[in-house]
């Protein structure tokens, strides 16, 4: 019984009985969840578009994290480096499509899965020669990311808000309205959706796969780049990081590889949910560290009763 | 090489749109589909492919519009010629931007797009302004009258035959010159397979597109067009005036279901085995 009641009620009247802890502990949740959607939306729009699942997105965060640091390092000054990362990003993304999408299409998804892990090998090593391999900080002050905290004090309690945080919430959902608008509003970002629906009817009305396969990694490059400074500001620049990318599986388990909106709420989800389980039930029942797999078992547990995840694209049928 | 050119069998109309010569298709390296298939399509005309399931309709009209590689098929044999130009080794895209695109078997629309949308993706290849671009969808709404109704819905909820409607005004939207009509009957009413095929000999006779088209329904086919070609396991057996085609007895009789004195047995349906010989 009193296991039962540690459960199921103990870290309720918990909630109820701090509820400004609870806002800080839900806020927290909601930071890292924007994260995981980032890196799960990078996932959906090259999955959507070419049907790969790109295991190189969590590298492609390092990767892009390090090029800025290493660039400001080598003495361009943090405004330039930020355009000039974008443009080593665009760059990858022609030489990936010319180098190894171009030559493998139309084999095996395998096959091009097993590319992306080829990738991903390719990355780590570049980025090391290049940039070496110690753990860097990132450039936040010198990008005018805003430090400190704002306090506010809901309920007589107190939540302290981090600018940085802050920052990087506004950035994922400038980047995710801007994205949203680019796909349903413009001829490529059209394109791009029709390219998911039906690869070869887009190909017989002239879309052309090469362009829109550019488009897709660099955007994907974008994402990479925006994660990696918001999580290089919180956990330093190193390939540790690519361990992230690794929290972005249960999300696309739970939102379906297909959904951007599936993305996005399913991050937020695994994010929040990981955070109010581990302060409420996995430090008081089992001395915490539930972070790192929680997220998984939810997904499975997900799994059980919906295969399609939470928001997989709904399959139209007619004949 | 300019006898190429002419072995094939030209329609009375002088100077072709399309000129096949001789191809020959290999899928997966392994297994030949077509075994020489030549023919022209003369400018403004309407052309039927016809012929049973598996004979190689669809992948002539594939090999023409370059979708053969996305599924492993590729063109080892012969050429084809679209506007004086060789297109064989061209991408899809750039035949499209040529003038030449192909509506697929089974509609193929974008079903999580709406049908607003879908008519727009046949736009891609166009770099001409907006408001040209506009005006051919009220075109293409006024060729179809029942798309504008249903301009905001998902194509994936739209019936057969306006998903049919869809194709073919998504690939009116990039201005062709030639459109390849893959089965436009498949799974349609008959009186709407009627409608479409009217559409297509409007749009024959008012925008000078020209058509090369697959069917199966070779009696409705062979009623719009104006010369036919019949294939058989990869090979053209026979080819002709549509109304010659029709008066023929071997096609009323396999192909059109009439003639013959009641039930045969398979033993004496006669194989079409006459082989074209080319230069190539």
């Amino acid at each position: 019984m009193d296991l039962l009641g540690r459960i199921f009620v103990k870290p309720f009247q918990d909630m109820a009985a701090a509820p400004d802890f609870l806002i800080q502990v839900v806020w927290e949740g909601l930071v890292s969840g924007t994260l995981y959607a980032l890196i799960a939306l990078g996932f959906v729009l090259i999955y959507k578009s070419s049907r790969i699942f790109n295991f190189a997105q969590g590298i492609m965060v390092v990767f892009a994290a390090l090029t800025l640091v290493g660039l400001h390092q080598m003495g361009v000054p943090a405004l330039l480096a930020l355009p000039m990362t974008l443009v080593v990003m665009f760059f990858l993304a022609v030489a990936i499509e010319r180098l190894v999408l171009r030559p493998l299409v139309n084999q095996p998804d395998i096959i091009l899965f097993m590319a992306t892990i080829g990738i991903t090998l390719f990355l780590i090593g570049f980025g090391e020669t290049i940039f070496g391999g110690e753990t860097k900080r990132m450039i936040t002050r010198e990008l005018y990311i805003p430090a400190g905290s704002t306090i506010f004090e809901p309920f007589g309690g107190f939540v302290a808000i981090e600018h940085l945080d802050l920052t990087a919430l506004v950035a994922a959902i400038l980047l995710v309205t801007s994205l949203l608008v680019f796909l349903n509003k413009t001829r490529i970002g059209r394109a791009i959706r029709a390219l998911g629906d039906d690869h070869q009817a887009a190909l017989s009305v002239g879309i052309s796969l090469s362009m829109i396969w550019v488009v897709v990694w660099f955007i994907a490059g974008i994402i990479a780049l925006v994660t990696g400074i918001a999580w290089g500001a919180r956990a330093g620049v190193s390939f540790a990081l690519e361990i992230i990318a690794l929290k972005a599986l249960p999300v696309l388990l739970l939102g379906g590889l297909e959904s951007v909106a599936g993305a996005i709420i399913g991050g937020l989800a695994i994010g929040v949910l990981e955070k109010l389980f581990e302060i409420y039930w996995g430090q008081p029942l089992m001395g915490g560290g539930t972070e790192t797999w929680f997220a998984f078992v939810f997904a499975l547990i997900v799994l059980l009763f919906r295969p399609q995840g939470l928001f997989g694209e709904r399959i139209i049928e007619r004949v | 090489m300019s006898d190429i050119a002419t072995a094939a069998p030209s329609p009375a109309a002088a100077e072709p749109i399309l000129t096949v010569n001789n191809i020959e298709v290999i899928y997966d390296h392994v297994i030949l589909v077509l075994k020489g298939v030549s023919l022209a399509v003369p400018r403004g005309g309407i052309v039927a492919i016809l012929g049973a399931n598996g004979a190689g309709k669809t992948t002539t009209l594939k090999a023409i519009s370059n979708l053969l590689r996305a599924e492993r098929g590729e063109v080892t044999k012969g050429s084809i010629v679209f506007e004086g130009e060789q297109v064989q080794s061209m991408s899809a895209n750039a035949l499209v931007r040529r003038g030449c695109i192909q509506v697929m078997e089974g509609r193929r629309c974008f079903a999580h797009l709406t049908v607003e949308e879908n008519l727009m993706t046949g736009a891609f290849t166009r770099r001409d302004s907006s408001s040209d671009i506009a005006r051919d969808l009220e075109m293409v709404y006024t060729y179809f009258p029942r798309l504008r109704e249903r301009r905001s819905s998902q194509a994936g909820y739209t019936s057969g035959g306006e998903q049919q409607m869809t194709a073919i005004g998504r690939a009116l939207m990039s201005r062709p010159k030639m459109i390849l009509l893959d089965e436009p009957s498949m799974g349609l009413a008959p009186q709407l397979v009627e409608e479409i095929f009217e559409i297509v000999k409007k749009l024959n006779d008012e925008q000078q597109v020209s058509f090369l088209l697959a069917e199966q329904n070779t009696n409705i086919a062979l009623r719009y067009a104006e010369y036919g070609y019949i294939l058989e396991s990869g090979r053209i057996v026979l080819d002709g005036e549509a109304k010659a085609l029709r008066e023929n007895e071997d096609v009323k009789e396999f192909y059109l279901g009439v003639g013959g004195e009641g039930r045969r047995s398979f033993k004496s349906v006669k194989h079409y085995k006459r082989r074209k010989r080319w230069l190539s």
